[in-house]
């Protein structure tokens, strides 16, 4: 049990060795922080600052210049760094959905990448989409249509409708898809379907299905 | 505002406002993501520092050493919390194991140490680099062992048996007879939102933003916990990503945190990895329910019996799956008896409509079979066995019951008499077709409530109570409340919820949170009601509140002019005065289901979902409906996938994640119905509404399984009903 476990750590600790020559004395302060950076600590080791890497890319149209941990996943990037606290963690693992947000134009669970393999890369958040004062037509139809109750995974819903429309528009196929020459269809099933990635707990998915058949019905 | 007697005529029955299906107020925060869940408040406190939580690898025995030096060097951690250094902690009142073991080890994965470090990454790896040394010791982990040790157990509201008439002799003596033994398995909440929070002291005062169901429970806890007063913490919890039971409690994250930030000396913030919230938190525990029903040849119930096992950690308490048997059905000789074995797995607790919900899984099945033994309809023989009394204590009348009028409507709607009584008679292409139902059960609680209410000078009415909204719509039901008592649209009501600053509500739990709340907000309302008239010099007796004015007599003066000098502000309470003990109040309800299962491989797929629910004023239709389409969703799940897998040689959940564990998805679920038949009770609350968001789940479940026998002819009564379950007795393939 405890040989795996070491071997991980002798691997982690040569990793933070190798980024630390790469950025020398940077501390884990974030831009783009509202509060204030951490002030170091008395009780950290000194010389122990955590090693970064900087990063750019455009957030929800804004450019945006990062000084991150190399762990940190693009959703802890957004949630942690830029203080976007609309993309959700609900597993940090890729199996609930929640944190989806739209990279490069392609939805993406941000919690299995991480946030420096996206340089150059143009992410849309939930908090891109629309406002509450602008909601944008699938915000507005998840409101009409009461596609949500506690509202966590509400954001990856979202993103997820919008990626899958412009999915299902540019012709690419899903798993129930029948004839893989055609275009898509956009009922029920394939709606389902693509959605299956995005866990809802609180069980909307009747309501959340109706909500994007309606935006995509004035799509079509 | 105490209710002892009906509820006569009052405002709310004008249902300008309540009672229509209004869009959640809160709606477009959600949407947008801008509504603020606990781990994401960046702006209450400065300078969060990062806890991470180390669970135990060993479900019993004790820490035999804790090797901290490799994590205290690591970098950026700024603390770390053991119970070694954490100091004498005491245990919540809701609490049955303790939040931070050690040395003693209760369960696998309770939090051993949580690591402070100045980032999530930090503080996550340095937990890696903590060896424990672990003295492990036997333990009890399956249930079906200990089964013949369980011993009698109740809870502070129900005994642990019930007993009428002569069970035993009616049972031998009865004409047709049913004996059969279902299982339920453990169960997790799993819902989206981790259990998180951010600690922050300022002196000896503790702020608190977390996740929370029932705000004043977890204050007290929180203060037990640390041995402080309570009127030192102020908890606050105004968006939570789901709870489902498992956050009723205060839990690991929430005390963890605020000793991380004591050690630490900043503000930390905490949120439980999903890997470790199976273990460490609570679950709905397994059953083992043993049902017997004996009935005449014409299909009247002559003795009802229900025995159920469950296990918990020692004080624990039992799943009380009997409670439905005690009232849903007739019978002159009943029996009923909870018992309750010691086990070593995690801590057992309330999961959505507990009791009823694993009770219905079984008790539902049964009546399906023995309707079949009698040949009789199953909707006909629950017709037949139907009481307007409390079956146990016939002097209790219900205070409504129409779960006669729910079984016809959902017939009638789903095209129940189009279903083949014999099993296998359906065929759609490669798919066995089958029609199940079930009745829907679930107890009305109502719990003291309190609000208050201000209105200013712009006529903008603002309530604040400690009330949660977990998704059920408490915003926007109490935001209709106050606009139709004071007369004011909707958009002039401001709603804040969940702050310990605010009067103790019922809070979210036992579906008792909709009716309780809104009608503490209602009591409230009346007070406010009563200063405007004595500011505006008119007779409260006649004086009517609507389209932002108040009227009396010949004169008409605008509500917001009542606190044009100074803002008015009322409190009060709604405390139910016995009504709720002299009558029974119930939820009813009526399930159908439509399955398709692959005639090769077994497969189920739910193809139609109604559900028709009889529970008083439905406040918002919208947001009701929407509670039970959740409901149904998650009886689907308990039917066909969730289960937490038990290690009996380790004592833990092995499926300890989301992929592991299997909730429904939207492929799994078809559209759903619902209907709500007119009802309002005057007994319930001056609201006259009741729960919904726990009957939509009993017997659901049952439902479907019913309707895959219908389907295949194989009766299953382990749940989850999984294909390997179905395959051996499966048809031939045609």
């Amino acid at each position: 049990m405890a040989t795996p476990r070491e071997n991980d750590v002798k691997r982690r600790t040569l990793m933070a060795a190798t980024v630390a020559t790469a950025a020398v004395g940077a501390v884990a302060a974030r831009a783009g922080a509202q509060t204030t950076p951490p002030a170091a600590s008395p009780s950290s080791p000194a010389g122990a600052a955590a090693p970064t890497l900087k990063v750019s890319f455009t957030v929800n149209g804004k450019p945006r210049d990062l000084d991150l941990d190399p762990r940190t996943t693009l959703l802890d990037a957004l949630r942690e760094g830029l203080h976007l606290g609309g993309t959700k963690k609900g597993c940090d693992h890729g199996q609930c959905g929640a944190c989806t947000v739209i990279l490069d134009g392609r939805r993406i669970n941000s919690c299995l990448t991480l946030a420096v393999m996206h340089q150059g890369g143009e992410i849309t958040t939930i908090e891109g989409l629309g406002t509450p004062e602008k909601l944008h037509p699938m915000q507005a139809a998840f409101v009409k249509h009461d596609g949500y109750q506690c509202g966590y995974c509400t954001p990856g819903q979202i993103c997820s409708a919008v990626a899958v429309l412009e999915e299902i528009e540019a012709g690419i196929p899903s798993h129930v898809t029948a004839d893989l020459n055609a275009k898509p269809a956009l009922d029920d099933a394939e709606l389902r379907e693509r959605m299956s990635g995005n866990i809802c707990r609180c069980g909307a998915y009747s309501n959340i299905v109706e909500a994007i058949g309606e935006v995509a019905g004035r799509k079509a | 505002m105490k209710f002892d007697t009906p509820a006569a005529t009052n405002p709310i029955d004008r249902l300008k406002i309540v009672g229509q299906p209004l869009d959640r107020i809160e709606g477009p925060l959600k949407t947008t993501g801008t509504a603020p869940y606990a781990y994401e408040r960046h702006d209450v406190v400065p300078n969060q520092a990062y806890g991470h939580v180390l669970g135990s690898a060993i479900a019993k025995g004790r820490i035999a050493s804790m090797d901290l030096a490799a994590a205290k060097a690591a970098p950026g951690v700024l603390a770390i919390v053991t119970a070694e250094n954490a100091g004498k902690l005491g245990k919540g009142e809701y609490n049955t194991a303790k939040l931070l073991g050690g040395p003693e080890i209760e369960h696998y994965h309770q939090a051993v140490a949580l690591v402070v470090a100045e980032t999530f990454e930090q503080a996550r790896h340095a937990a890696e680099l903590i060896k424990v040394q672990y003295a492990p010791a036997k333990g009890a982990y399956d249930l079906a062992a200990p089964r013949d040790k369980a011993k009698p157990a109740g809870t502070d509201d129900e005994p642990a048996d019930s007993a009428v008439g002569a069970f035993d002799g009616a049972f031998a003596a009865a004409a047709v007879t049913l004996d059969a033994t279902y299982t339920t398995p453990d169960q997790a909440h799993a819902m989206m939102e981790p259990h998180a929070s951010i600690a922050a002291w300022d002196g000896d005062k503790l702020s608190l933003w977390t996740s929370n169901q029932m705000i004043a429970w977890s204050v007290g806890d929180m203060a037990k916990t640390l041995g402080i007063s309570k009127d030192k913490i102020h908890l606050m919890s105004p968006y939570i990503g789901g709870g489902f039971g498992g956050k009723l409690w205060v839990r690991a994250d929430a005390v963890m945190a605020a000793l991380g930030a004591r050690a630490a000396k900043r503000p930390v913030k905490v949120a439980l990895q999903r890997p470790l919230m199976f273990n460490n938190t609570t679950h709905r525990p397994a059953t083992i329910q043993r049902l017997r029903l004996g009935a005449t040849k014409d299909g009247t119930i002559t003795a009802i019996g229900h025995d159920s096992w469950s296990g918990d950690l020692p004080d624990g308490k039992p799943e009380t799956a009997v409670m439905q048997t005690r009232l849903l059905y007739a019978g002159a000789n009943r029996l009923t008896r909870l018992r309750l074995a010691v086990l070593d797995l995690p801590e057992g607790n309330s999961m959505r409509a507990p009791g009823e919900a694993p009770g219905m899984m079984a008790l539902e099945i049964a009546m399906d079979e023995m309707a079949e033994k009698l040949g009789l309809d199953p909707i006909e023989f629950r017709i037949r066995n139907d009481t307007q009394v409390d079956p146990e204590k016939p002097e209790r009348s219900f205070s409504q019951r129409q779960l006669t009028e729910c079984l016809k409507t959902g017939a009638e709607r789903f095209g129940w008499s189009a279903r083949k009584a014999q099993p296998k008679q359906a065929r759609d292409g490669r798919w066995l077709v089958g029609r199940g139902m079930a009745a829907a059960y679930r107890g009305s609680p109502v719990i003291k409530s309190g609000a208050r209410v201000r209105l200013d000078a712009k006529g903008t009415v603002t309530v604040e109570t400690d009330m949660t909204d977990i998704g059920t719509g408490s915003y926007t039901i109490i935001a209709q409340t106050a606009a139709e008592m004071m007369g004011v649209p909707l958009d002039k009501v401001v709603v804040k919820l969940g702050d310990s600053a605010f009067p103790v509500s019922a809070g979210s739990g036992g579906q008792f949170g909709a009716n309780s709340a809104t009608a503490g907000v209602y009591a409230a309302c009346v007070k406010l009601r009563e200063a405007v008239t004595g500011k505006l010099g008119l007779n409260a007796a006649n004086a009517q509140f609507a389209d932002g004015q108040v009227r009396s007599g010949e004169r008409s003066i605008a509500l917001a002019d009542a606190a044009k000098d100074a803002e008015l502000v009322a409190e009060d309470s709604i405390e139910f005065g016995g009504l709720d003990k002299k009558h029974q109040l119930s939820t009813f309800g009526a399930h159908f289901v439509e399955v398709g299962v692959d005639a090769a491989t077994a497969e189920v797929r739910i193809r139609r979902m109604l559900a028709v629910c009889a529970a008083g004023r439905i406040l918002n239709p919208k947001s009701a409906r929407s509670q039970v389409i959740g409901a149904m969703t998650m009886g689907a799940g308990a039917a066909l996938i969730e289960e937490l897998a038990v290690d009996t040689r380790h004592g833990f959940f092995v499926n300890h994640d989301l992929v592991g564990y299997e909730v429904p998805v939207h492929a799994d679920i078809p559209h759903q119905e619902v209907i709500f038949l007119d009802e309002t009770d005057p007994l319930s609350s001056p609201m006259k509404a009741k729960g919904v968001g726990e009957l939509g789940i009993c017997g659901v479940a049952a439902a479907v399984a019913n309707a895959i026998y219908n389907a295949t002819g194989v009766r299953v009564r382990d749940y989850p009903i999984t294909l390997d379950k179905l395959l051996e007795k499966m048809p031939d393939v045609g």
